[in-house]
């Protein structure tokens, strides 16, 4: 499929392609299908959020793209190439649930880890810490150490972590899951923002229909048993989007629909 | 401070008092066969004050190993014979040099087996069985293997020190180079670092706490081995072999010196690893 860019104008590029994909785990009680017949475009600089129930897949699939994870069947592509080339060629960065921070480094060199390992030069490491650390709002913290910071700071240094180095795709797995609602809005505002400057294309994993509908142009809506998708709705809201957007019939409009996929995605399993 | 020493002081008298107890209960025996012989009844006082002053006590009392270990360790100049310094020496020099091998084979049997299939299912069990034959039944042989060889000295009893001491250490490293969690492997495969990446910056890290605590471990065990190792040769020189000729000559106040310098050189050296986990996991934001 392709799309316009709005502002942009220009037509686009399929970044991560995924046709008839399944991924089945065997387990002591069976086989799981944890993906069934997965069909999913994701376009250079969408933003896409994976919203449904536990256990639909949605993190299998982030995992699928990561080359974490082996489909059973089907295609995967990632910037044209197979998922494990993709990771070669540090084409993601990957945010997990938890911030996963090394407890033995500070803030600082948890950033840089993923820079040393990539070979980036001394002299540039430093200058690439201090920006993402700014960025989001974790400036004069590079010499504390994991734990001297709250669980909300923590899981913005583990998005510096993965904003750090050059890569084009973003793929975040209930990033902002265990924090608190204001903490929540703050960071949402300033993910769009970079989302919006930097062109990157992410996959968003979230349990909240709020969350999606704000920062997403597109949502896909997945179910359990097998793992599938249900509805992809795409998002009619600007780029440009304030906090208080959330309060317009459009937004309104839209979290009804997603709501309703979700709902129908429920009956089909009962 | 003052709140831990006050429960430490108060054991520390508990034993004295039981010491000299049981120095009384043990020997009052020898006391009243020599009473007995010369014809003299003791009174109480004469009882105890023999107890804790015979030459070849059953239990000496505390000060006069207490005695014996200041003439044996201040009075006599280190190179002589009769200096516990020198015997000890002649221990801990045994006992680092098996700790120093025991702890690299302990970390290279890790290694082997977190990274290669094969070693991990075909190491552990050889592992397991080198322990659950009796040192003394092995240290012998050792010992005579390696004199056969021509090598004699340090080495012999050092290999037996490392031969306890090797085991805390590959069984706490595995552990240790095991304990990143699924996710920070992930992490680092979407990074796509290498395994030797993956090794000096996640794994390794990660084994310091377990790395130290069986190096603590291993520690006293190689002072084990390195005084087992001096017994079965008739050594010349170390605890063990002080603590050999003392109970050939039925020495206990050497014995017990003997024993007490072998602990206090356990609790040191330990204590030093313990420093030394301090100061790293302190510098590396883990303690
Ligand atoms: N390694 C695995 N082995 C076996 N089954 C697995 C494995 N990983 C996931 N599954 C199963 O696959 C299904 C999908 O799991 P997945 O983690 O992708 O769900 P999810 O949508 O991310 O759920 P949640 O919202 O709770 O995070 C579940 O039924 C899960 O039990
Ligand atoms: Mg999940």
């Amino acid at each position: 499929m392709s799309r316009d860019r709005g502002d942009t104008g220009v037509t686009t590029e399929t970044v991560i392609s995924a046709k008839g994909l399944n991924l089945t785990f065997q387990t002591n009680d069976g086989p799981v299908h944890a993906l069934r017949d997965v069909d999913l475009d994701i376009n250079k600089g969408d933003f896409v959020s994976f919203i449904g129930p536990s256990g639909c897949g949605k993190t299998t699939f982030l995992r699928c793209m990561a080359d974490l994870e082996t489909p059973t069947g089907g295609s995967i592509t990632v910037n044209g190439v197979s998922p494990e080339e993709a990771r070669k060629s540090r084409a993601y960065g990957y945010v997990f649930q938890a911030a996963g921070l090394y407890p033995w480094r500070t803030i600082g060199r948890n950033v840089s880890l993923p820079l040393e390992i990539m070979g980036y030069p001394k002299s540039d490491i430093a200058d690439r810490v201090q920006r993402v650390l700014e960025l989001v709002d974790l400036a004069g913290f590079e010499k504390k150490f994991p734990w001297q910071l709250s669980g909300g700071m923590q899981q913005r240094a583990s998005i510096a972590r993965a904003l750090a180095f050059d890569a084009d795709i973003l793929l975040m797995d209930e990033p902002f899951g265990a924090l608190d609602e204001i903490v929540r809005d703050h960071l949402n505002e300033q993910l769009l923002k970079l989302w919006d400057r930097t062109d990157k294309t992410i996959a968003f994993v979230t349990h909240s229909i709020p969350e999606a509908v704000y920062l997403s142009t597109r949502i896909v809506v997945m179910s359990p048993r097998p793992g599938r998708i249900t509805d992809v709705i795409e998002s009619t809201l600007p780029r440009e989007r304030p906090l208080d957007i959330r309060d317009t019939p459009e937004f309104l409009e839209i979290a009804h629909r997603v709501r309703e996929g979700l709902r129908a995605g429920h009956a089909y399993d009962d | 401070m003052t709140r831990s020493i006050l429960p430490i002081l108060t054991v520390v008298a508990a034993i004295f008092v039981l010491w000299y107890g049981a120095a009384v209960w043990l020997n009052a025996a020898w006391a009243h066969d020599k009473a007995g012989r010369a014809g003299v009844e003791l009174s109480f006082g004469e009882l105890v004050a023999d107890t804790w002053s015979q030459d070849k006590p059953k239990l000496p009392a505390p000060h006069q190993v207490a005695v014996e270990l200041w003439d044996t360790t201040v009075e006599k100049k280190i190179t002589s014979k009769r200096s516990l310094i020198y015997h000890s020496w002649v221990t801990l020099s045994a006992t680092l040099l098996g700790f120093a091998l025991g702890t690299v084979l302990g970390v290279g049997l890790a290694i082997g087996i977190v990274y290669n299939r094969v070693m991990d299912m075909s190491v552990m069990p050889w592992v397991i069985a080198s322990q659950t034959i009796p040192i003394l039944a092995i240290a012998p042989m050792i010992i005579v293997v390696l004199n056969a060889v021509g090598i004699s000295g340090l080495l012999p009893k050092a290999i037996i020190s490392m031969y306890l001491s090797f085991f805390p250490v590959v069984v706490g490293m595995v552990k240790g180079l095991r304990s990143p969690g699924v996710m920070q492997l992930d992490q680092m495969k979407t990074w796509n670092a290498s395994a030797s990446q993956t090794f000096w910056k996640l794994r390794l890290p990660s084994s310091m706490p377990y790395l130290f605590t069986s190096m603590k471990v291993a520690m006293a065990a190689s002072l084990v081995g390195a005084i087992v190792g001096e017994l079965p040769t008739g050594a010349v020189a170390g605890l063990g072999a002080r603590l050999l000729a003392g109970s050939y000559y039925g020495q206990t106040i050497q014995i017990w010196s003997a024993l007490l310098m072998a602990a206090a050189l356990a609790a040191v050296m330990v204590a030093l690893i313990g420093a030394i986990q301090r100061v790293t996991l302190k510098r590396m934001g883990m303690a």
